[in-house]
C-alpha cells in the first residue's frame, strides 16, 4: 500500500492545512455572496410579527393595559399581557443566575422600555401599528437609579416579589434590593498587611454600563408544529443546548420535542448568551396562534433591554514596600445587576471570576468583597466579550499597579516587572483561589518594550512635558482566566460547563463534526477543521463542521467566555484521537502489523522502518468493509471534555496617545498588542481576532456608556447616543506573540477572543492618565470622551 | 393602507412590484422579494449594514422608501459576482480576512463597490473615510482597509494591462 512518486513530509502537512495554518476561512464563500443564513434572513410560510409594547417609565405600578384599539387595527392578531401567559405560568422566567425574571411586566415595571405587552400581527408595520395604539396607564414610583444608593434604609424597594426572599439564588442578602454578597480571600491577613504597610493607595474606579451591541441584533423565530407537538425556535442563541433545557423546563414540553436552532449569528459578544422575554413571547404567541412567529429586536431595544455589561462600582487598594512590591490587594465592589438578576455566570460564581483580580502579579494576600444590587434599569450584567467579569477584575489592577507606579516614582513597566509572577512559579497558587496554568510575563513585557522602543517613548515624553505637551503611554499587562469550565465549580442551572464534539469519518475520507459551540464570527468552521486534519491527516478541505442545531449537535455549553477553543476544541482532538486509535487498530489489521510496529505519519500509519503504509482515507474505506474481529464497523466518536483547570491566556500591551491640550482630542498614536494565547490554530484568524476585540476596547475607553437620568430615561440607547467606532477613528494595530503552551489542553490552545478586549481597555486608560500624571492625576473615569478630557485640561489649566 | 405600482432593476433584473407607500426599501428588498444580502442593523441611517448602491450612489437602503427607488438601477451585494467569478472585492474580503460574523459584509462591499468606482486608488485613509457610514463590530476595520486595497490594486492592474 505504499504509493509513488511521494510527495515530502512538508508537502503532505502544507496538503492538510492543519494546525498552525493561516488558512483563508471555509465560511466566507456564502459570506461574501450575501448568502449567510442569519435569523432575520428566515421566512415561514403564515410567519406573523411581534414586536412589544415597553414601559416610558422606570419604576411605576401599571394599573391597566387597554388592547382593545390595537385589536381593531388591520393585521393585528392579538396582543398578549403578562394575564395572559399567567395561565401558562410563562408570564414569569427563571433567569440563568437563579432569580426570576418578567416576561411581560405583571402589575409593575422595573425599568424603561421594560416589555409591557407583545403584539402579534401579520408583518412588521402592522405590529408596530398596533404598539402604538395599546393605551397602558402607570401609576409611576420613586425610581432608584444609583447602585451606592440601593442599600440604604429608605431607598425604594424594587422588586416587592421577592422583598421577603432571604435568597434570590446566589446566597444570603440582606436588604430588599441586595441580589448576593461575596467574598473571597483572608480578610484578616489582607487587612494586616494593610496596617504594616509602608505603602498604601487606593482608587475608586468605576466601570461604566455599557453594552456589546452586536451588529445584528436579537431575534428568533418560533414555529409549534400542533400536530407532531415539536417546537422548533430559531435564534441568534451563543448556547442552543442551555436554551433548549431552559425553553424545557419553563414550558413544561419534552426536550425532545424542542428544537433550538442557531443559524448564522451576527456577532455576539455576550449579548446573545441570554434568554429574553422576546423568545418567550414569540413561543407562546406561536403555541397560541398555531403561526410561526417571528421577534426582531430594533437597535433600541437592544441597546436599553437586553444584556448590558459592567456597571461595576470598585475601590481598589493596594499595600506595597517602599521598592514597590506589592504586599496586599484588596476590592470592594458594588455591582450593578438592574432590576432582575439575569448575569450570566457559573452558578457558583456571583461575581464570576473577578477574584483574578491578582492579574500577573505575584501578591501574598487579597481580600475581595462583591454585593449585586437592583437597580431600575435593564438587567444584565453580561460579559461582553470577556469571561465573566475579568474585564473588570483586570481594569481594577491594571490601574491600581499605574498608580502604586506613580506613588512611589517607580517606572510603571519597572514596577510590573518587580511583581510578576516568575516563570519557574508555574503552576501557580494565587491568594484569591485560582492556580494558573503557565505564563512568561516577564519575556512578554520585554518583547514589547523592545518592539516599541519603551526607553526612548520615555525619552520624548519627558522632552514634550518640558514643552507643555501631552503624551501618554499605557501599559497592560494582563492575564486572563477563559475556558469555563471545570465541572467541579462551574455550572449552569446545574449543567456542567463541559463542551462536547461529535466526528465521523466518511467510508471516502472526508469528515463531518459536530459540536456544542456556536460561532458567531469566530471562524469555527475553519478552525476546529483545522484541529481535526492535523489530527487525522485529513485535509481541513475535506472537514465539514456544523454547530447549533441541537437536533444534530452533542449537548455544549456554547459559545462565550473564550470557551470554545479550551473547551470544544479540546473535546475535538480528543475525539480525533479516539477515531485515531481505532483507526490503528483497522490499519494493523490490513496491514498485518501488530499495533506496536505502527508509527503515525503526518496522514497516514507507517510499518516503522519500512515502505508499507496506510492512509487515512484507506483506513475509512476500511472501517466500513475490513475491520478485524470483536470491532465494531464505522470510523466515528463524540468526546465529551471536562477541562481540569481554566486556562490562562495573557499579554503585554502598549498603548501611545497624543493629546491635544486646547480641544481634548485624544490620538492613538501607536497601540502594540502581544498576545500569548498558548498554540495558535489559525493566525490570520486569531489576528482578526485581536483587531476586533482591540477596537472593541477603544470603544469602550472612549466612548461607551449607557446612562441614566435621575428619573431613570436610559440616555444613550441609538447608535446616535452610543458609541460603535467607525473606521476614520479606529486606530492600526500591531499583533505580536509569544507561545506559552497550556499544559493540561489537549494541543496546548488557550483561547483568544476576548483577550483583546480585557488587555485593550486598562492600555487606553492608562496612556490617557500617564498623559496627565506629572500633574498629580492618577486616575480619570471611563469613557474618555474628548469633552470630559478637556474638562481634565481645563480644571488643571493645561488648555490656556 | 395605499399603496403604489414601482418597477427598477435590481441586479440587472427587472422589478415590478406594488408596494406599500411606508414601507422601507430595505423591507421591500428582504421581505418582499426575498433579497436578504442587505442587512438591518439599527434602522435609523447609522450602521451601513443595508447599504445597496442606487443609480450610482450609496444608499442606506433603511433611509428611503422603496417608492422613491422606481425606475432605479439598484445593485446588491447579490449582484456583485459575474457568476461564478467573485468582484475583486469579494476576493480580497476573503483574501484579507476583512469579515468575521459578516453581518457588515454585504453593506461593506456595495459600500466600497461605490468607493472605488468614485476613487479607484484611494489611499488608506481616504478608503477609511470613505467606509466610514458603515460600522463592524467584528474586524476592527484594518483587514477591511487591506481588503479594498487589495481589490483597487487587482481592478487597476487589470486595466492596466488592456
Ligand atoms: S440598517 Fe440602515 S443604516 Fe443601519
Ligand atoms: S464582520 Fe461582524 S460586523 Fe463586520
Amino acid at each position: 500500500m505504499s504509493d509513488a512518486p511521494e510527495l515530502t513530509l512538508e508537502e503532505r502537512e502544507a496538503t492538510i492545512g492543519g494546525i498552525g495554518t493561516a488558512r483563508k476561512r471555509k465560511e466566507d464563500a456564502r459570506f461574501i455572496r450575501g448568502k449567510g443564513n442569519y435569523v432575520d434572513d428566515i421566512k415561514l410560510p403564515g410567519m406573523l410579527h411581534g414586536d412589544f409594547v415597553r414601559s416610558s417609565h422606570a419604576h411605576a405600578l401599571i394599573k391597566s393595559i387597554d388592547t382593545e384599539e390595537a385589536l381593531k387595527v388591520d393585521g393585528v392578531l392579538a396582543v398578549i399581557t403578562a394575564k395572559d401567559l399567567e395561565p401558562l405560568s410563562l408570564h414569569w422566567m427563571p433567569t440563568l443566575a437563579g432569580d426570576m425574571a418578567a416576561v411581560l411586566a405583571d402589575k409593575k415595571v422595573h425599568f424603561q422600555n421594560q416589555e409591557v405587552a407583545f403584539v402579534v400581527a401579520a408583518d412588521r408595520y402592522a405590529a408596530a401599528d398596533g404598539v402604538q395604539r395599546v393605551d397602558v396607564e402607570y401609576e409611576e414610583l420613586p425610581p432608584l437609579i444609583d447602585p451606592k444608593r440601593a442599600l440604604d434604609d429608605d431607598a425604594p424597594v424594587i422588586r416587592d416579589d421577592v422583598a421577603e426572599n432571604d435568597e434570590v439564588g446566589q446566597g444570603s442578602r440582606h436588604h430588599p434590593n441586595h441580589i448576593f454578597e461575596w467574598k473571597v480571600g483572608d480578610k484578616e491577613a489582607t487587612d494586616a498587611a494593610f496596617e504594616t504597610a509602608d505603602i498604601r493607595i487606593r482608587e475608586e474606579i468605576a466601570y461604566p454600563r455599557c453594552h456589546p451591541s452586536p451588529l445584528e441584533t436579537c431575534g428568533c423565530v418560533a414555529s409549534m408544529d400542533a400536530v407532531n407537538g415539536k417546537l422548533t425556535v430559531y435564534g441568534t442563541f451563543q448556547a442552543p443546548h442551555v436554551v433548549r433545557t431552559v425553553v424545557s423546563l419553563i414550558t413544561g414540553l419534552a426536550e425532545s420535542n424542542i428544537r433550538i436552532v442557531s443559524p448564522d449569528i451576527g456577532g455576539g459578544f455576550g449579548n446573545k448568551v441570554g434568554a429574553y422575554p422576546g423568545y418567550v413571547c414569540a413561543a407562546a404567541a406561536s403555541i397560541v396562534t398555531g403561526h410561526p412567529v417571528k421577534w426582531i429586536e430594533s437597535r433600541i431595544d437592544n441597546l436599553s433591554t437586553t444584556a448590558f455589561a459592567r456597571d461595576y462600582h470598585m475601590t481598589g487598594e493596594l499595600a506595597a514596600d517602599k521598592d514597590g512590591k506589592i504586599l496586599a490587594v484588596r476590592a470592594n465592589v458594588i455591582a450593578d445587576h438592574g432590576a432582575f438578576n439575569t448575569h450570566a455566570q457559573p452558578m457558583k460564581w456571583p461575581a464570576g471570576l473577578f477574584n483574578i483580580v491578582t492579574g500577573s502579579y505575584n501578591i501574598p494576600v487579597g481580600h475581595v468583597e462583591v454585593n449585586g444590587v437592583f437597580t431600575n434599569k435593564a438587567p444584565g450584567g453580561v460579559a461582553y466579550r470577556c469571561s465573566f467579569r475579568v474585564t473588570e477584575a483586570a481594569y481594577l489592577i491594571e490601574r491600581l499597579v499605574d498608580i502604586l507606579a506613580q506613588k512611589t516614582g517607580i517606572d510603571k513597566a519597572e514596577i510590573r516587572l518587580r511583581n510578576f509572577v516568575q516563570p519557574e512559579q508555574f503552576p501557580y497558587s494565587s491568594c484569591l483561589g485560582w492556580e494558573y496554568d503557565s505564563g512568561d510575563y516577564p519575556t512578554a513585557l520585554q518583547t514589547a518594550m523592545q518592539a516599541v522602543d519603551y526607553a526612548g517613548l520615555r525619552k520624548e515624553q519627558a522632552e514634550k512635558r518640558d514643552k507643555g505637551e501631552l503624551m501618554g503611554i499605557g501599559i497592560s499587562t494582563f492575564t486572563e482566566i477563559v475556558g469555563a469550565g471545570p465541572v467541579r465549580n462551574c455550572d449552569i442551572v446545574g449543567l456542567g460547563m463541559f463542551d462536547s464534539c461529535e466526528i465521523r469519518v466518511h467510508p471516502t475520507g472526508s469528515v463531518i463534526a459536530r459540536l456544542g459551540t456556536k460561532s458567531q464570527g469566530q471562524g469555527h468552521e475553519t478552525t476546529f477543521a483545522q484541529i481535526i486534519a492535523t489530527e487525522l491527516g485529513i485535509p481541513s478541505d475535506d472537514i465539514t463542521i456544523e454547530e447549533g442545531d441541537t437536533d444534530t449537535a452533542p449537548y455544549g455549553l456554547g459559545t462565550y467566555g473564550s470557551r470554545s477553543t479550551p473547551v470544544a476544541g479540546a473535546a475535538t482532538a480528543r475525539a480525533a484521537r479516539k477515531i485515531k486509535d481505532k483507526a490503528k487498530k483497522i490499519a494493523a489489521h490490513v496491514l498485518e502489523a501488530s499495533e506496536d510496529d505502527l508509527e503515525w505519519e503526518v496522514d497516514r500509519f507507517r510499518v516503522a522502518g519500512s515502505d508499507i503504509s496506510m492512509k487515512m482515507k484507506d483506513i475509512a474505506m476500511a472501517a466500513y468493509s475490513n475491520v478485524p474481529d470483536g470491532l465494531e464497523h464505522g470510523l466515528e466518536t463524540t468526546d465529551y471534555y471536562n477541562p481540569p483547570n481554566f486556562t490562562y491566556p495573557f499579554g503585554a500591551y502598549i498603548c501611545v496617545v497624543d493629546i491635544d491640550r486646547f480641544t481634548g482630542d485624544v490620538k492613538v498614536r501607536r497601540f502594540y498588542a502581544l498576545d500569548d494565547c498558548g498554540t495558535r490554530i489559525n493566525p490570520m484568524v486569531i489576528d482578526g481576532q485581536i483587531h476586533g476585540g482591540l477596537a472593541e476596547a477603544y470603544g469602550i475607553a472612549m466612548g461607551q456608556e449607557i446612562s441614566y437620568d435621575e428619573t431613570g430615561n436610559v440616555l444613550g440607547a441609538s447608535l446616535m447616543d452610543y458609541f460603535l467606532p467607525t473606521s476614520v477613528e479606529t486606530p492600526e494595530w500591531e499583533t505580536d506573540f509569544t507561545v506559552t503552551p497550556c499544559p493540561h489542553h489537549p494541543i496546548g490552545a488557550k483561547g483568544i477572543g476576548e483577550s483583546p478586549n480585557v488587555g485593550g481597555v486598562p492600555a487606553f486608560t492608562n496612556a490617557i492618565v500617564d498623559a496627565f500624571a506629572h500633574h498629580g492625576v492618577t486616575h480619570m473615569p471611563m469613557p474618555h470622551t474628548q469633552a470630559k478630557v478637556w474638562q481634565t485640561l481645563n480644571e488643571l489649566g493645561l488648555n490656556k | 393602507m395605499p399603496s403604489k405600482k414601482i418597477s427598477l432593476t435590481i441586479n440587472g433584473e427587472a422589478v415590478e412590484a406594488d408596494v406599500e407607500a411606508r414601507m422601507l426599501l430595505i423591507h421591500f428588498l428582504r421581505e418582499q422579494l426575498n433579497i436578504t444580502g442587505p442587512h438591518i442593523g439599527c434602522e435609523t441611517s447609522h450602521c451601513g449594514a443595508c447599504t445597496v448602491d442606487l443609480d450610482g450612489k450609496s444608499v442606506k437602503a433603511c433611509t428611503i422608501f422603496a417608492v422613491q427607488a422606481d425606475g432605479g438601477e439598484l445593485l446588491t451585494v447579490e449582484g456583485l459576482a459575474n457568476g461564478a467569478e467573485l468582484h475583486p472585492l469579494q476576493e480580497g474580503f476573503f483574501q484579507c480576512h476583512g469579515l468575521q460574523c459578516s453581518f457588515c459584509t454585504p453593506g461593506m462591499l456595495t459600500r466600497a463597490y461605490r468607493l472605488l468606482q468614485d476613487n479607484p486608488n484611494p489611499s488608506d485613509e481616504e478608503i477609511r473615510m470613505g467606509l466610514s457610514g458603515n460600522l463592524c463590530r467584528c474586524t476592527g476595520y484594518q483587514n477591511i482597509v487591506k481588503a479594498v486595497r487589495y481589490a483597487a490594486d487587482k481592478i487597476n492592474q487589470a486595466e492596466g494591462a488592456n
